[in-house]
């Protein structure tokens, strides 16, 4: 196709004019100019036309072992530097194994481009070998899609769908590419600009709608700031440090929100939540009598937050509870960028609605002219109370000596039993609390982020919203590609690391130093923590061991490691953790530590999931 | 609650299905949907009529506005719109029946756009209590088939729709 030369004239202003060059190529071109370094791409008949023009590309093509291996990884390479992830896939198969990823990244807002090769158009809709709709299938889980038809429109799309994917409230973008528009051929026009009519993402509060919050705080006595993912994506940690200190508000984040304050602040409350801190918890709900049934009245002992200032947050159940009952008497201001997060699972007193990095900054402005006069001083004595009465903790109890765990394996060394919180206090001590951490879901996804302090955003990478077991190792290879410079290491529980253990291939083959430390309890932890709670403990198919040989554990993580060619020890003594941990962090290479753990241990504290701060569970026994 | 919802998208493909499904993923029937392009061919204006609570109504309004392809959402208020609907409805008649439909059609200031030796077509056009006045007069001479446009709407006030 020749641009016309009216078209031409035009371009040079607002477009740059290639030469002539296959869809695919094209594709890759508008890859480079969106900054793209990395794609985890698996091929497939549909999507190799596109990995011939890789080849030929500076951008490195990250081969995982599993589409849904390649979602992950462009996810934690996204999480860990804000840039979009770049994941592709074949048609059919390759693009449904890609749908948890990209669900993953729509509930954590994760800026994503996820590029799928689709069947020829003239073969769409006739049931052709490896066909799927994944335009239509993704519909409820993307940010934006787009099916190409011409291929004049591939620069246009790429650059709308990073633009998409990476501005206002971040998610997953993703473009469908029949193999024969990948094929054609035509002189590419790469547009400079973006323009969209319906999309505008930038979004201010006004000075008027700021002075207010400032003017609630000033009438308050127990204000507590509850912060959330939103403060890393929108990186605006600077400014919630500034704002904070500026007012003394102490600052309790979500658990995608950990590391956008100091942990270590003394006006962290850590997170809060179903298993976040007693202390985070009470501060914002208020600290009531444990009551045995969710029948009986819920009876104060103390008073929690006047004032909440929940900022780029969206009132998630495990955060909440029972909704209504959450932060019941406080004066509630709502600050994000998504409207639709105003008022939907939490009516509040102030929604506002903007880019946080704006507001806060902005207040932390109006406050250096016009300083906060209140200290809170009452408040920061309750606060310092409850902190030294309920830290979060552990002890080897009775249950764990009694357990089937201690007969099978640390029969007569029971003293060397580990338990999972002592290995991530460990690697919290051995890394200087400098390492990022990524995490499968679970019980150990709750422990490494109780016993981890994170001191940065971008520093722990947790599957929040979808909760996807299996996003654990993958994700820290995406890590460890974009920071190849940071000690990136998986907290890992055998259900997960299991469910995509074929990446350790990628960590191999393609030199990715990512470390994984598996909690091995042989069962699905956090289901079995419920079977306890709820089920009087009858096991629905959660122990994950060989029911046979009991005494043996399995899978043997060892072996497996090693037919990848991965270095991976079992520690089943307290003894040897140091020392394992230690190789581990020195390795220059990927590094499995199969940690063998007892079952026995519950996530503490624990809010049953719809109750309130009044059922929460903080003390063992 | 019964909302009329007015809806300015890009004039392009799946831009129906995005908008539709935040209706259907919420377990919420649609109960009439109107498509057409604007003045502007690449702009089409969909008007949608849906019953739900007022939390949930405003909540898909809102993430009707964060769909790129919508430029412009506006729930409309009681008395701030004018809307209209077409009818088309075929009534079933005989020699005896035939004037007072057509008696009745006139009333109406409707159309009777065919005639059969059994059945009479007829166009109306107005908003709901007229149409809905029609039908429930036409339901005893017996209504044979009968399509419908869905509501179209227009704010009142001066100015675009935008």
């Amino acid at each position: 196709m020749k641009t016309t030369e009216a078209g031409k004239r035009t371009a040079s202003k607002t477009a740059e004019v290639g030469p002539t060059m296959s869809g695919s190529e094209i594709l890759v071109a508008c890859l480079e100019r969106e900054g793209v370094d990395t794609i985890f791409a698996y091929p497939g008949g549909a999507s190799m036309e596109i990995h011939q023009a890789l080849t030929r590309s500076k951008i490195r093509t990250v081969l995982p072992r599993h589409e849904q291996g390649g979602a992950f990884a462009a996810e934690g390479y996204a999480r860990a530097t804000g840039r979009a992830g770049v994941c592709m896939a074949t048609s059919g198969p390759g693009a449904t194994n890609l749908v948890t990823g990209i669900a993953d990244a729509y509930m954590d807002s994760v800026p994503m481009v996820a590029i799928t090769g689709q069947v020829p158009q003239a073969m769409i809709g006739k049931g052709a070998f490896q066909e799927t709709d994944i335009y239509g299938m993704t519909l409820p889980v993307v940010k934006h899609s787009y099916l190409i038809t011409d291929i004049r429109e591939i620069p246009r799309v790429v650059r709308e769908a990073f633009h998409i994917a990476q501005t206002g409230r971040p998610g997953p973008v993703l473009i469908d590419i029949p193999k024969n528009v990948q094929q054609a051929k035509t002189q590419p026009v790469f547009p400079k600009q973006v323009q969209m009519r319906g999309y505008n993402p930038n979004r201010t509060a006004s000075d008027l709608e700021l002075n207010e919050i400032i003017g609630l705080i000033q009438k308050s006595e127990r204000p507590v700031l509850y912060v959330g993912g939103g403060i890393i994506t929108g990186n605006a940690s600077d400014e919630l440090r500034r704002f904070a200190q500026a007012t003394q508000i102490p600052v309790t984040s979500t658990i995608m929100g950990c590391g956008a304050f100091p942990e270590s602040h003394e006006l962290s409350l850590r997170w809060l939540g179903m298993h976040g801190a007693a202390y985070a918890n009470w501060a914002v709900n208020g600290e009531f009598e444990l009551r045995q049934s969710p029948n009986e009245p819920m009876k104060k002992i103390a008073h929690g937050a006047d004032l909440l200032l929940a900022f780029g947050v969206r009132f998630d159940d495990r955060v909440t509870g029972k909704v209504e009952k959450f932060c019941e008497t406080g004066t509630i201001v709502h600050l994000d960028i998504d409207p639709s997060e105003l008022n939907k699972n939490r009516h509040v007193h102030l929604p506002v609605v903007s880019d946080v990095k704006y507001a806060l900054g902005r207040m932390a402005e109006m406050l250096e002219e016009r300083p906060i006069e209140k200290k809170f001083s009452a408040w920061h004595k309750q606060i310092a109370a409850w902190k030294k009465k309920a830290p979060f903790g552990y002890n080897v109890t009775e249950e764990v000596m009694k357990s089937q765990h201690m007969r099978d394996h640390l029969k007569g060394k029971e003293s060397e039993v580990i338990l999972p919180q002592m290995a991530i206090e460990m690697l919290y001590e051995l890394s200087n609390g400098e390492a990022i951490l990524t995490t499968g879901v679970g019980q150990h996804q709750m422990w490494a982020a109780q016993f981890y302090k994170f001191k940065y955003p971008r520093q722990l990478l947790t599957s929040a919203g979808l909760g996807a077991m299996g996003y654990g190792y993958p994700a820290a290879l995406g890590a460890k590609v974009a920071c190849p410079d940071k000690e990136v290491v998986d907290i890992d529980g055998d259900g997960s690391f299991l469910m995509n253990i074929q990446e350790l291939a990628t960590a191999h083959i393609e030199k990715i130093a990512a470390k994984a430390l598996i909690l091995n309890n042989q069962h699905l932890g956090m289901v079995m923590q419920w079977e306890d709670r709820f089920y009087q403990g009858n096991r629905g198919h959660t122990y994950l061991g060989d029911p046979e040989n009991r005494k043996q554990i399995y899978p043997d993580y060892t072996a497996v490691c090693q037919s990848f060619n991965v270095k991976c020890e079992r520690v089943m003594y307290r003894k040897d953790l140091r020392g394992a941990i230690q190789r581990m962090l020195q390795a220059k290479e990927p590094y499995v530590l199969d940690v063998i753990v007892p079952y026995t241990e519950h996530v503490l504290p624990f809010i049953p999931a719809g109750r309130t701060v009044a059922d929460m569970i903080w003390q063992q026994g | 609650m019964r909302h009329t919802i007015s809806v300015l998208v890009e004039n392009k493909f799946g831009v129906l299905t995005r908008v539709a499904g935040l209706f259907s993923g919420r377990g919420y029937n649609i109960d009439s949907l109107n498509v057409a392009p604007t003045q502007d061919p690449t702009a089409s204006r969909m008007t949608i009529v849906t019953r739900g609570d007022d939390a949930t109504v405003d909540q898909i309004v809102k993430q009707l506005n964060k769909l790129t392809d919508v430029m412009k959402v506006v729930d409309f208020r009681e008395n701030e719109y004018v809307d209209r609907e077409l009818v088309l409805v075929k009534v079933s008649v005989d020699s005896k029946t035939r004037a007072e439909v057509m008696q009745i059609t006139d009333i109406f200031r409707a159309k009777i756009v065919d005639v059969q030796p059994k059945s009479l077509s007829i166009e109306v056009t107005g908003d709901e209590g007229k149409i809905e006045k029609l039908l429930s007069l036409m339901k005893r001479f017996g209504v044979m088939d009968l399509t419908r446009t869905g509501k179209v709407a227009l704010p009142r006030k001066d100015g675009k729709a935008e």
